[in-house]
């Protein structure tokens, strides 16, 4: 056993925080996770992001220890634990919920874990007001979580988490239960925090925005599998798949054929128009074209002459920018824009010429 | 489930499995194996350790077969030594399988089977039942099993998890599945326990059981007719009642709380056989209403009460409040919206109800009617004191073991019959009517006043509801009264008679005593009760616990077992203690401790209920919290969930220590005269006539029982206690 153990993770010092080696999940029939492989580096906030269902959170729980792989191994720090519980991993969880002890105060929420593992009462309730302190919240020892606000809560759970300095901090849709305004904050302290004490975190969210904003590195998972694994501007820029450009920034996906490679770069016809775009190792003919909503410019029909003819059938005014839907016929799509020229703005039912701003599209394969 | 590479050396409970096999060796090495008389704790098997010696000793002086135990034990001490738990389930496994097989093969009487017997063509050689040397063995076994497994990954590597569902289904295979079983393998043997078959048909076909005579105008239908018949009928009064009370209690001006509260707590506290004895003291020959009609209006005294009629009355009266109870429950989960939406929708009154609140609460009349059913069928003690010469089941099978008869066969083919009938009302409950439920009990209400009822439904819910609570008031002033009156309805003159014989206490040589007769009884019943308490409690929690925050293959045949004694009548739990534990290899009968043990699996379905319904209010996430931490199940469980699950632990202990004090069909087969109980004593002085003593005795303990509740109420505060009546709604408790 120990000798299969050195073996795997060889003689390197640093060893990924996180390794997932074809890690599958079955309930029965169902297969939650499959087939699920990467490396988390230590000190790096890594987001698994993707569509409800798509086996995030069931990823988030294997890493914890509160689901057993069916398949494949998990190591941590270089340890083989798929076979550990949950108590026995050196990993810590911020839930959704908080999961705030409700009969314990503050105090003996943070210190919980210190006590589990046998800390004698003083020196847990240090270590706990010094994290306490670190998120900004001395002084609270003797409340109940019921008197805290959601923001405040979730401190307290920060706090807990992060008193066993675990290898990893998990972190479950931390978001989701602030109101719009606190969200942006929470977001930068947890970041600032990750950062400030160099923790290894992994994310789980949905949300494409606040993904891009936190992450080092971002993990997109769709049915089960990772449909990509990059730094958030590989992801943005160069999307593996229709899916990935489409979850990463509301894309709309036009039908386009690739000309001939020049160098690194190609003719992309899109109807009517033709863009000098990097073709990015995607061969000739057919493929798909990921436009932004912001790099869709529409202009009135008469001045447009030779964009793409189109409709526009509903138009909504934002405050900063306007929303179009527009119907085009070649390529046959109902495009998605945004606008920031809010003053001259185009009524429903207007003609309009469509053109794509190239910096702002990207070619993507086929599925 | 997953099955993945053993735990790697480091992770090897060393202490965990160590002590669990100390604990193997002593039950091997130094425990008596076989039960010794007077006790473990008496010591007096020191003395004698020769004969009363463990099973090293045993297998050396003419006990071969207990010296393979050894063998697991030994591959077992070679793994821990070795760090590995891969294995251990193996040995563990066939130390117990050769335990089931050398104790089921040779009993107090030569060889267990006859095959056996007809095989060595000898008697075979004996050996008396197992004692706390094989229990910690096997236990220990058990643990081992369960750190293999564990380590195997089973419910996510936690030894504790894997260990309480080992002890927990282990407990049920032994004192729930193996007496079930006992009564199968009785019911097909003739008395002297040779295989028979055709015996068996005989006796299952017998006209006894089915005849259908009184239908052609013959004496007497058989005893499954009878009960079958009563039951229905109890049931479909029940549930009309129910409705009424329900409808009274929730949708008129009434609203009445005191209601609600009264109904909800009489089932609790009134020993079943007592609306029974009240009902003769009112209708009986020589009842109250009896001698008032007979003197002023001339009607001729009558026996009508002792048979189907006096059974249908006092168990409808003994089984609303649980009907109620459900129905209340049923009413509650209909969102007002919903009829609020009917009417704006400009439908009337009466259209409303017919139309949106009938078909929705029509699953739930269905699961009232089937509940009041199986309570029916289960009852004893009323038909057994009003029956007369109308037979049922559960009545027959108690006249078949302790009767002159003494048929064990004819009472396990009773006992099958019976368990048949309300397995299936139990099942058709669970499964059909459970998936056609559109209430969403114990959801959030959404607002709204519901609908006030349309004026005829209301008059007929008071005309059904007002007699019947008439009754019900008239029936316990009987009982609160009748003892301290000289003969009730007779000569109503004021008497402390029956109360001082009963519960005197009198000064003599050595200082105050307990003279009276009631003493003995009911000092072993709440003795019996209160050990039985903490056991129900942690058992039907851990059980709960299991089901609702583990994921194991087997978790739904897990539920079933475990839910299932609610449906086994209390009859049929008696005669299947008495047919499994009255011999090897394991023999209790005649102790206190069977009964406590029938105590705690009659009354865990009740606290898995409260578990389960406190533990749905508490968020997963709280316990995955605390694993994350650190912390094991076994901690978490302590520090984490105990806590929050007070209301439960209130609600469980309550229940299992007052049904345990007014039980009586199951413990009427297991009381002795030195183990002998409050309900099957009265039951004993109704039997001979002596009413005052038997009520006095009854209005004692409902007394009692108030006084309990009321104090606990005080004790934990109004709050909590409100909770655990939410949680217990709508129990269906079989009698």
């Amino acid at each position: 056993m120990n000798d299969s153990l050195a073996a795997s993770t060889g003689a390197t010092t640093a060893h990924p925080a996180v390794r997932f080696e074809a890690v599958t999940k079955r309930y029965g029939e169902v297969v939650a996770v499959d087939r699920v492989g990467f490396d988390i580096a230590p000190g790096t906030l890594v987001t698994l992001l993707g569509p409800s269902g798509c086996g995030k959170t069931t990823t988030l729980r294997l890493i914890a220890g509160l689901e057993q792989a069916s398949d494949g191994r998990i190591l941590i720090d270089g340890t083989d634990v798929t076979a550990l519980s949950a108590a026995e991993r050196d990993v810590s969880m911020v839930f959704q919920s908080y999961a705030l002890f409700p009969h314990m105060d503050v105090m003996e929420n943070v210190s919980y874990g210190l006590r589990a593992m046998g800390l004698k009462k003083a020196e847990a309730e240090a270590r706990a007001a010094e994290k306490l302190s670190l998120v900004g919240l001395s002084g609270y020892e003797k409340r109940q979580p019921s008197e805290l606000s959601g923001g405040q809560q979730q401190r307290v759970a920060v706090a807990r988490a992060i008193v066993l300095e675990p290898k990893v901090l998990l972190f479950d849709e931390p978001l989701s239960n602030l109101d719009a305004k606190l969200r942006r904050r929470v977001r930068d302290e947890i970041r600032g925090l990750q950062q400030d004490l160099a923790l290894t975190v992994v994310y789980v969210t949905h949300d494409q925005e606040e993904a891009l904003a936190v992450s080092d590195r971002i993990i997109v998972m769709r049915s089960a599998r990772v449909a990509q694994d990059g730094t958030p501007r590989e992801l943005y820029n160069a999307p593996a798949s229709r899916f990935v450009a489409d979850f990463m920034g509301d894309a709309n996906l036009l039908e386009a054929t690739v000309g001939p490679h020049q160098g690194e770069t190609a003719g992309v016809r899109v109807g009517p128009l033709t863009l000098e775009l990097p073709h990015r190792g995607i061969s000739p003919g057919p493929a798909t074209l990921a436009v932004r909503p912001h790099a869709v410019r529409l202009a009135a029909a008469p001045a447009g002459k030779g964009g793409i003819e189109g409709q526009v059938t509903k138009a909504a005014y934002l405050g900063d920018h306007m929303e179009y839907t527009v119907n085009t016929a070649s390529p046959k799509a109902e495009l998605f824009a945004t606008d920031a020229d809010v003053n001259r703005a185009h009524e429903p039912g207007a003609d309009v010429a469509v053109r794509l701003d190239p910096e702002s599209v990207v070619l993507v394969a086929n599925d | 489930m997953t099955r993945l590479a053993p735990h790697p050396e480091s992770t090897f409970p060393v202490r965990n499995v160590g002590a669990w096999l100390l604990f193997a060796w002593a039950g091997f090495l130094i425990l008596p194996w076989y039960v010794v008389g007077g006790g473990l704790f008496s010591f007096g098997w020191l003395a004698d350790f020769g004969t009363n010696g463990p099973a090293a000793l045993q297998g050396l002086h003419g006990a071969p077969w207990l010296l393979p135990l050894i063998l697991p034990l030994l591959v077992a001490t070679w793994l821990w030594a070795r760090r590995r738990t891969g294995g251990l389930a193996m040995a563990g496994g066939l130390a117990l399988l050769w335990m089931a097989v050398e104790g089921l093969a040779i009993v107090h009487s030569g060889w267990g089977f006859s095959w056996l017997a007809g095989l060595a063509g000898t008697k075979g050689p004996v050996q008396p039942g197992m004692g706390w040397g094989a229990v910690a063995y096997a236990l220990a076994m058990l643990m081992l099993v369960a750190a293999d497994l564990a380590g195997r990954g089973w419910c996510k590597g936690d030894r504790f998890v894997v260990g309480s569902l080992l002890i927990v289904i282990a407990t049920l295979l032994i004192f729930v599945a193996y007496p079930l079983l006992s009564i199968l393998s009785s019911a097909v043997r003739d008395n002297s326990g040779n295989f028979a078959p055709a015996l068996f048909r005989q006796k299952l076909f017998d006209g006894n059981i089915w005849s259908l005579e009184c239908l052609a105008g013959g004496r007497n239908c058989g005893v499954a007719w009878n009960t079958l018949f009563v039951a229905v009928l109890v049931g479909l009064l029940s549930t009309v009642l129910g409705l009424a009370l329900a409808l009274i209690a929730l949708r008129t001006q009434i609203r009445a709380k005191w209601l609600l509260r009264g109904l909800s707590i009489l089932p609790i506290i009134t020993p079943p056989f007592v609306i029974g004895l009240a009902l003769i003291l009112l209708f009986g020959r020589a009842g109250m209403v009896t001698i008032f009609l007979s003197e002023h209006f001339g009607i001729p005294r009558s026996r009508w009460i002792y048979g189907a009629a006096g059974i249908t009355i006092a168990q409808v009266l003994a089984f609303t409040p649980i009907a109620f109870l459900v129905l209340v429950g049923v009413l509650q989960g209909v969102s007002p919206s919903m009829e609020e939406a009917s009417q704006t929708l400009r439908a009337s009154r009466w259209r409303t109800f017919r139309t949106v609140t009938w078909p929705l609460i029509r699953p739930g009349l269905a699961s009232a009617f089937l509940i009041s059913f199986i309570e029916s069928m289960a009852d004893f003690a009323n038909p057994l004191v009003i029956g007369g010469n109308f037979n049922v089941l559960s009545t027959d099978i108690f006249f078949a073991v302790v009767g002159a008869a003494h048929d064990q066969g004819r009472a396990a083919v009773l006992a099958i019959v019976l368990l048949v009938f309300t397995l299936a009302a139990f099942l058709i409950q669970r499964q059909w009517i459970g998936k056609r439920s559109y209430v969403t009990v114990g959801g959030k209400g959404d607002g709204g006043v519901p609908a006030p009822l349309p004026g005829g439904l209301r008059l007929g819910a008071y005309g059904i509801a007002v007699p019947w609570l008439v009754l019900t008031v008239v029936v316990y002033a009987i009982i609160l009264m009748g003892g301290f009156v000289h003969q009730i309805g007779r000569d109503n003159t004021p008497t402390l008679e029956y109360f001082l014989t009963a519960f005197s206490i009198e000064k003599g040589v050595g200082g105050w005593f307990l003279s009276g007769s009631a003493w003995p009884s009911l000092t072993m019943t709440m003795t019996l009760a209160l050990i039985s308490m903490p056991f129900t409690a942690a058992i039907g929690l851990l059980t709960a616990y299991l089901l609702d925050r583990q994921r194991f293959t087997g978790r739904t045949a897990f539920e079933f077992l475990a839910m299932m004694s609610f449906a086994i009548p209390g009859t049929v739990v008696g005669i299947s203690y008495i047919l499994a534990f009255n011999v090897p290899p394991i023999q209790m009968t005649g102790t206190g401790l069977i009964i406590i043990i029938s105590f705690v699996f009659r009354n865990m379905p009740v606290a898995i209920r409260a578990g389960l319904a406190n533990l749905g209010q508490i968020d997963r996430s709280l316990d995955e919290a605390s694993l994350t931490l650190g912390a094991r199940s076994f901690a978490t469980l302590r520090r984490v969930m105990l806590p929050l699950m007070k209301p439960a632990i209130v609600t469980a202990m309550i229940y299992s220590f007052v049904r345990a004090m007014t039980a009586v069909s199951a413990v009427i087969f297991l009381a002795t005269g030195r183990f002998n109980l409050s309900t099957v004593y009265i039951v004993g002085r109704a039997d001979v006539g002596e009413y005052g003593i038997a009520i006095v005795y009854a209005a004692v303990m409902i007394v009692l029982m108030m006084i309990i509740l009321v104090g606990i109420q005080l004790l934990v505060g109004e709050r909590s206690l409100g909770r655990r009546r939410a949680g217990a709604e709508g129990l269906p408790i079989a009698a």
